[in-house]
């Protein structure tokens, strides 16, 4: 057994730390995530692979919304993701507390990474064994980062993560173009997932999450910033029947 | 005499069009005896943003270097510069953290935004925000002022309207006021730039 691969606080002679890879092969086994940004918006999208057909699909939370204008999604360990759900929730709750307006996706992303960086380099645990997508609109326009295990951090146009993420992003290369406009993105998210999807693909079986940068405009006549939406199985249902 | 009063203030800031105005009195007393006449209450926290601070001294001090030492944070982090709205919210969470032990000061807040309407609006010793439309007042001179702003200030003022304004609304609330007065900073804060004129007022 290697010497440096148990104690997470220990570099290997090749300047590795060896739980790290570890946990990188843990998001590796995880169901591929998609993320793309759009010129209006931003999409994120994933498996929800289930071992068995009792598994009630619709009460699985892969797809959170951590604040108004920002939502995660993941590829790895379902519970590990939790716990970063919960942080960051809270510190976009505390960011707002002081601002009075939700943070920006950078700040938000910094502090996800730091959090996640802390559990690399304190004595007696582990590092989170997932990788986020994080998808957010802000004073920049729309936002897509990835945040890996050593809390890394990578501001993405389009990327995937997980099992599937070599053959996806080559499929997302091609297809990519900055000028995307939102609708066609979201086919294109979901196109990706179809490509590395064993069986076959219902609205049951993954889940979308989109947000816009295009304020809506209420009854009062007052334009309202858009917020992170979970697309229903229904409106998933519309894009895979055009997909297909 | 209140703590608020020990030091002596006036500080008041004005809307206008597509600018804002924002002024304090220069006196540093330690109650009937003037120790400085040249102390600063209005400072710059953005090029577009200015925190006038009123009641006592030390807390007008402390409280300036801490909302410095915030607001350089946010703009290396966030590496934008901080709205006056916002600043206001921080100043409010900043100050209810004391809530207990409060800092003696009445801030007030004038700026511009970043589509350049302007804002004003200032808070008691614990932080609760008060947005107004017109003018804004803080300090030992505040009722004295409230007469006068109520009385000069009109919607719509031009930059050089309103520096006569809030001049007059200052140097005639700060005159029948002991604790303060000894000249007095204003500064016009437009899309442009900030104009920066000192009054020579009764030295007394």
């Amino acid at each position: 057994m290697n010497r440096y691969s148990f104690s997470l606080t220990t570099f290997a002679p090749n300047g590795k730390l060896l739980q790290i890879e570890h946990a990188l092969a843990a998001v590796g086994n995880g169901s591929t995530s998609v993320g793309i940004k759009a010129a209006n918006g931003v999409v994120i999208a994933t498996e929800k692979k289930t071992g068995s057909s009792l598994i009630d699909v619709s009460s699985l939370e892969h797809m959170v919304m951590v604040c108004d204008s920002i939502g995660m999604v993941y590829s790895g360990m379902g519970p590990d993701f939790r716990v970063l759900v919960n942080s960051a929730r809270k510190a976009a709750q505390k960011y707002k507390r002081m601002y009075m307006e939700d943070p920006p996706v950078r700040i938000l992303v910094k502090e996800l990474a730091s959090i996640m960086q802390e559990f690399t380099q304190s004595g007696g645990v582990r590092p989170f064994g997932v990788s986020l997508l994080i998808a957010g609109v802000d004073d920049r326009g729309p936002n897509l980062y990835q945040v890996d295990p050593s809390g890394s951090y990578f501001p993405w146009k389009a990327t995937a993560i997980g099992k599937n993420m070599v053959n996806s992003k080559t499929f997302l290369e091609k297809r990519f173009d900055s000028d995307i406009d939102l609708e066609d993105a979201v086919y294109t998210a979901i196109l990706t997932l179809k490509e590395g999807f064993e069986g076959q693909m219902t609205e049951q079986s993954i889940d979308v999450g989109v947000i816009s940068t295009i304020p809506t405009t209420q009854a009062d006549g007052e334009p309202k910033m858009p917020t992170f939406q979970r697309l229903t199985p229904a409106e998933i249902k519309d894009y895979l029947s055009n997909v297909a | 005499m209140s703590i608020m009063e020990y030091n002596g203030s006036a500080v008041v800031a004005m809307k206008g069009n597509n600018c804002v105005a924002i002024a304090a009195d220069k006196r540093l007393g330690q109650r009937q005896m003037t120790i400085d006449t040249d102390f600063q209450k209005v400072f710059p926290i953005t090029e577009r943003t200015y925190v006038g601070l009123a009641g006592l001294a030390t807390d007008v001090k402390t409280l300036h270097d801490r909302f410095r030492m915030r607001v350089n944070l946010y703009k290396h982090r966030e590496e934008r510069v901080i709205e006056p709205k916002t600043f206001a919210n921080l100043v409010s969470h900043m100050l209810y953290e004391h809530r207990f032990g409060s800092y003696f000061v009445e801030p007030v807040i004038a700026g511009l935004d970043k589509d350049d309407q302007p804002f004003i609006c200032n808070m008691d010793n614990i932080g609760c925000i008060d947005l107004a439309d017109n003018f804004i007042v803080s300090g030992t001179a505040g009722e004295n002022l409230y007469g006068t702003c109520e009385s000069l200030w009109e919607p719509g003022l031009e930059p050089e309207e309103l520096f006569e304004t809030i001049s007059q609304a200052l140097l005639n609330a700060v005159d029948r006021d002991s604790m303060s007065g000894w000249g007095a900073v204003v500064h016009i804060i437009t899309p442009s730039g900030v104009i920066t004129r000192e009054l020579k007022s009764r030295m007394d």
